[in-house]
């Protein structure tokens, strides 16, 4: 029995050194392989007397079981260690920043018209987009605007021919709609216009969203209700919205909507010049010569259209604070918008 | 226009504060855009009379005056010139404050010694009540004014000037009548017309007066008043008024024709009778025909121009101007009045044609009464006569065609349709009469009423029910229920929003900007060639502002040299919009979109390379967009020379039908020199609507045989394309070629000078079995013979 213990204790101490699987493997070879030397025991068993076989049998076994588990439990130590040892080497600092290509983003133009046909959509309204270089009967007198009329003074035309003019406003598409269609409309033009003046509050070219909806019974009180929807919805707040008188000739009655400023609550500043109303659009109900003069049936059918300044939506949601940096596009303001 | 708010309520009793009328005309569409006090705010200042004067005796320039405040004297020092015994004026007694700066602390009034001489209290100027810009002495008050009353009860100096922003429809709110019946309306009070009283001839001389151009002149009248007496001033009563109302003092005549003017809307003229010759005629201008006006300026007129002409020379341009040789002067004895009626349609536009706008232009375009003329004569005749003195002569009036008289009817049923209320007849009633209207006849469903002369505005059933809408107030409206959708909106599955081609771009790095359409031509001719097809503006804001775009590329290429030169040297750049071009005669307006990229390929960061994007990079931007909605397979790209590419470096991008899609490339170094940019540019534009063309998608089985892959090395001539290769694989490569891709392209040391070795990357998959060994490998000969044939090309070794 002398020797078993002797080739454990060997053994043992044997994988205990052992520092990679290779020589484990080895060492089991050695021990406990066909002609390992525990193998080679149990071959010797036979020289032993016959009441001491069994004991000294059992004895190798247990050895051998012994080893085995031995070397499993240092393999996995070892697996183990070599892993920790991967881990540690494939540390790395993960506060350096990630790779990518940069951050591109929508101008904020862009941004402003489809959250307004988003919201339009949702209730219906499709977009129609039109010419920009307009004839002066689409962007005037179909609109009831003649030549002589004073109103065209409040629009200084960009004139690339006689009779052909750079749009004033988006409201030619909806003639341009209401011509080739039948009604009920309900739409939506965004769009370039451009206005011969430049200042301070003034760019020759800047945006509008025109809205249009013509159907059967639609009465001041719907575009009413429109035209504050769509502001409490598109600033998402609850701000007072009051309709002033005004002057369009391409609709009668006409109205000048002034919301509760957004800046101040109403209690007056420099956005809304002490006032606690800002500006926001004109609307009205479409002209009966409008209708007619695109064939459109004024006994069975009204309308009202709304028109409104996108730079300015745009400046009073985003704290814009100068009309020009639109169209300057330096990276710097638009990357602001990303 | 400025409103003077106790003036009006001399003719109405609007019923409430001056906020609340100011909000009460802004709600009715006169809006507001300012209010301002019409004196310096003050305290303790009185009418004060000046009893005696005796010289300073140690100063030339200043009297020691008596004044008495109706209970006591006061001895004040006082350096106006014009300060003189019986004189009454403003005087601020010790203790009296002054606020002369908005804000500030008032000045106070205290006992002073001015010279060794005690002063206790200030006689005052315009100036310092705040009444002028600045005066010459104290203000002289009249020789009734009662001692001791407070100057701001005295002067109703608790008055607010109102200034009105009018929408070009209501000429009718041009005047203190006008806004006087619209306030009458609102509030339901009478408005009190001030009696105008005939002023009888006293001589018979009349001016013989022709309309020649009678649509544009309706109606003329004229008077001829002699003998006046110019050496006076218009009293302060007239000259506050005008002043509160925005106007200046010139001269007693002029102040009284601007006073009808402000009080009733009548643009008036006076005229130097003796300067006119033979009779006057109101007609157009003749060819080259010139004036000199009164602001001296020479204008020649064109033939559409109306004129006031005597029998030798244009004498006024109608409606806008008089002329200056003409005008009255302080030796003016005799004057001729002219009160006229000319047509919107006669004078619209024609003051800004010649870079002019003066209140009588301002009120003729918008419309003045056609009925007011002889009201309006007869006023100024009278106010004339009570400052100049002066013999009036008969009124002389002479007609045109005048305007036809309309009426207007209006269904009750109208009412509700237009503006989802309903109202009373009764109620629809007093308001259009106190609006003017005259009620011709009625039945239960209907009104029709006679539109007065003062509104240009109103000819349809629709301008009724505005003016119904306004005065019951636009925010008694009701919101409506809004309506719900009758029909869905069309959805259009083979026409790619332009969002999603706008998000991939922006998840590409992209930044969107938004330029001018109209660009410098110099610009437009450098980047794009420049050729009639352009589209100039005839009045561009500015030069560098002149000519449509005929492409994004050229604003693309200026935004990028503006942040270029704001230290940004790595920018992806794109837009979208219209581009314009004049083909044979016709405006061609195409939506497109294009993008430039520059600087590094990837954002600087601590671990890449420092490579610059090329061509390969916009082109890979492109196929990514033109692949999107299941197209991109079909394109071609196609090596051209086109302007602003570097011409070995630009491709065409078409249909699998030849169709040009558009431009890809690197921008040519000489035009990025000329630009100022200092690195590699890449650009691209495609037309929009063709991009936005695609498949609606049809899925196919997927095979659930196993992919077939081989790689083939191949060394030919450098000259031969990719898109060459790829077709002689297409052709030769089976019908179950599925996939195919060059993933590595060689020029150097292991192959031969002027080849390259390309290795291409073939893959095969079968819907219904498994390909065998023996069907690749003869494709795979197929292949390589093809290639050898076309392009001499060898298989690598």
């Amino acid at each position: 029995m002398g020797d078993t213990d002797t080739l454990l204790a060997e053994a043992m101490q044997a994988i205990g050194l052992a520092d990679d699987e290779r020589a484990l493997d080895n060492l089991r070879v050695q021990y406990l392989g066909k002609k390992g030397s525990f193998t080679e025991l149990l071959k010797s068993l036979g020289k032993l007397p016959a009441e001491e076989r069994p004991a000294a049998g059992e004895g190798i076994n247990k050895a051998k079981k012994a080893l085995q588990s031995a070397i499993e439990e240092r393999k996995a130590e070892l697996v183990h260690a070599a892993l920790d040892a991967q881990l540690d080497a494939e540390r790395i600092d993960v506060t350096l920043p990630g790779r990518r290509q940069s951050k591109g983003g929508l101008h904020p133009i862009t941004i402003t018209i489809e959250r307004i046909k988003k919201i339009f959509a949702a209730a219906g309204y499709e977009v129609a987009e039109g010419p920009e270089i307009e004839d002066e009967y689409h962007n005037f007198e179909a609109l009831n605007i003649p030549s002589h009329h004073p109103a065209r003074a409040m629009h200084d035309t960009f004139y690339v021919s006689p009779g052909t003019v750079l749009r004033t406003h988006t409201s030619p598409v909806q003639v341009h709609v209401m011509e080739n269609g039948e009604p009920p409309f309900r739409m939506i033009c965004p769009g370039r216009v451009y206005r011969c003046d430049s200042d301070l509050t003034h760019t020759p070219m800047f945006h509008q969203v025109e809205g249009l909806l013509v159907d059967e019974a639609v009465s001041m009180a719907d575009l009413k209700g429109t035209v504050v929807n769509f502001l409490q919805t598109y600033f998402e707040a609850d701000m007072p919205v009051r309709f002033r008188p005004s002057y369009f000739p391409f609709t009668e009655p006409s109205a000048e909507v002034d919301m509760g400023c957004v800046h101040c609550g109403g209690e007056g500043c420099r956005i809304c010049s002490y006032t606690g109303w800002l500006e926001v659009m004109g609307c009205g109900m479409v002209h009966p010569r409008v209708l007619e003069m695109s064939g459109i049936d004024t006994e069975k059918y009204s309308g009202f259209a709304f028109g409104m300044g996108v730079e300015r939506l745009a400046m009073l949601r985003y704290d814009v604070s100068d009309l020009r940096l639109y169209f300057e596009n330096d990276v710097r303001f638009l990357r602001q918008f990303n | 226009m400025i409103i003077c708010e106790s003036w009006l309520k001399e003719w109405v009793d609007p019923k409430c504060d001056t906020e609340q009328l100011v909000s009460q005309l802004t709600m009715a569409g006169l809006e507001v855009d300012g209010v301002s006090a019409v004196a310096r705010e003050f305290s303790g200042i009185i009418v004060g009379v000046v009893e005696a004067i005796e010289v300073h005796p140690d100063a030339d320039k200043l009297s020691v005056c008596t004044v008495f405040d109706g209970a006591n004297k006061h001895q004040v020092v006082c350096g106006a010139p014009n300060v003189k015994a019986g004189m009454k004026a403003p005087f601020a007694t010790v203790g009296a404050e002054i606020v002369t700066e908005e804000d500030a602390k008032p000045f106070k009034i205290k006992t002073a010694k001015l010279r060794g001489v005690e002063s206790n209290g200030m006689l005052c100027s315009a100036e310092e009540l705040g009444l002028a810009e600045s005066s010459e002495g104290l203000l002289e008050l009249a020789s009734d004014a009662p001692v001791g009353e407070d100057i701001r009860a005295y002067l109703q100096l608790e008055d607010a000037s109102i200034a009105l922003d009018l929408t070009p429809n209501r000429g009718d709110c041009l005047s203190v009548n006008g806004v006087a019946r619209e306030v009458g309306v609102l509030a339901r009070s009478p408005v009190i017309v001030p009696d105008v009283n005939d002023v009888p001839a006293v001589h018979d001389e009349e001016f013989p007066i022709q309309i020649t151009a009678k649509d544009e002149c309706p109606r003329y009248l004229g008077r001829v008043i002699r003998n006046i007496n110019q050496n006076v001033e218009a009293p302060l009563w007239m000259q506050e008024k005008l002043r509160r109302s925005g106007l200046r003092g010139i001269d007693p005549i002029v102040d009284v024709t601007n006073y009808v003017l402000m009080e009733l809307g009548q643009p008036m003229h006076a005229f130097d009778y003796r300067k006119l010759k033979g009779n006057i005629d109101v007609r157009l201008a003749k060819p080259n025909e010139k004036i000199t006006l009164l602001d001296g300026k020479e204008v020649e007129m064109s033939a559409d121009t109306l004129v006031i002409a005597d029998t030798e020379k244009v004498v006024a341009m109608a409606g806008i101007m008089g002329g200056l040789a003409t005008a009255v002067s302080k030796e003016t004895t005799d004057v001729f009045l002219e009160c006229a009626f000319f047509s919107p349609l006669a004078i619209s536009g024609k003051a800004r044609s010649y870079g002019m706008h003066t209140d009588a232009s301002h009120r003729y375009e918008r419309g003045v009464d056609y009925k007011l003329q002889y009201r309006a004569m007869e006023r100024a005749t009278e106010l004339l006569l009570s400052l100049v003195g002066g013999e009036a002569g008969p009124v002389t009036e002479t007609i045109g065609n005048l305007p036809t008289a309309l009426q207007v009817s209006l269904r009750y049923d109208s009412i509700v349709r237009s503006l989802g209320i309903t109202m009373e007849s009764a109620e629809v009633e007093d308001i259009l009469t106190r609006l003017g209207f005259n009620v011709a006849s009625k039945t239960a469903s209907e009104l029709v009423v006679d539109v007065p002369s003062f509104r240009f505005d109103i000819s349809i059933e629709a301008d009724l029910i505005e003016e119904l809408a306004r005065i019951y107030g636009y925010d008694n409206i009701p919101l409506g229920q809004g309506m719900s959708a009758q029909s869905f909106a069309r959805v259009d599955e083979a026409q790619l929003e332009l969002n999603r081609i706008r998000d991939h771009l922006v998840a590409l790095g992209y930044q969107e900007v938004i330029s001018y359409s109209f660009i410098d031509p110099e610009l437009s001719k450098q980047v794009t060639g420049g050729d009639e097809s352009t589209i100039p503006l005839q009045n561009p804001i500015s030069e560098d502002m002149g000519v449509m775009r005929t492409s994004l590329l050229p604003g693309l290429l200026n935004t990028l040299r503006y942040n270029a030169n704001r230290q940004q040297d790595r920018m992806r750049l794109f837009e979208t919009g219209l581009a314009f071009q004049n083909q044979a005669g016709t405006t061609r307006q195409t939506p497109q979109i294009a993008g430039v990229l520059m600087g590094l390929r990837n954002p600087k960061n601590w671990n890449n390379n420092k490579d610059l994007s090329d061509f390969y990079d916009v082109k890979g931007d492109v196929e990514i967009l033109l692949g999107l909605g299941g197209g991109g397979s079909r394109i071609q790209f196609k090596p051209v020379q086109q302007k602003p590419f570097h011409p070995g470096q630009c491709a065409e991008v078409l249909t699998a039908s030849g169709d040009s899609l558009g431009f890809l490339g690197t921008l040519h170094p000489a035009i990025q020199r000329e630009l100022g940019l200092d690195s590699t540019v890449c650009l691209f534009e495609l037309d929009l609507q063709a991009l936005q063309q695609v498949k609606i998608p049809r899925a196919e089985a997927l095979s659930r045989y196993p992919e077939v892959h081989r790689d083939l090395a191949i060394v030919l001539d450098e000259s031969v394309s990719a898109e060459a290769i790829s077709a002689s694989l297409a052709e030769n490569a089976g019908e179950y070629l599925s996939g195919f891709r060059i993933f590595d392209v060689y020029q150097g040391d292991a192959v031969e000078k002027g080849k390259k070795s390309v290795a291409l990357g073939l893959t095969w998959q079968h819907p219904s079995r498994t390909l065998s060994d023996d069907e690749i490998n003869t494709i795979i000969s197929n292949c390589v013979n093809a290639l050898q044939e076309q392009f001499n090309a060898n298989l690598r070794n």
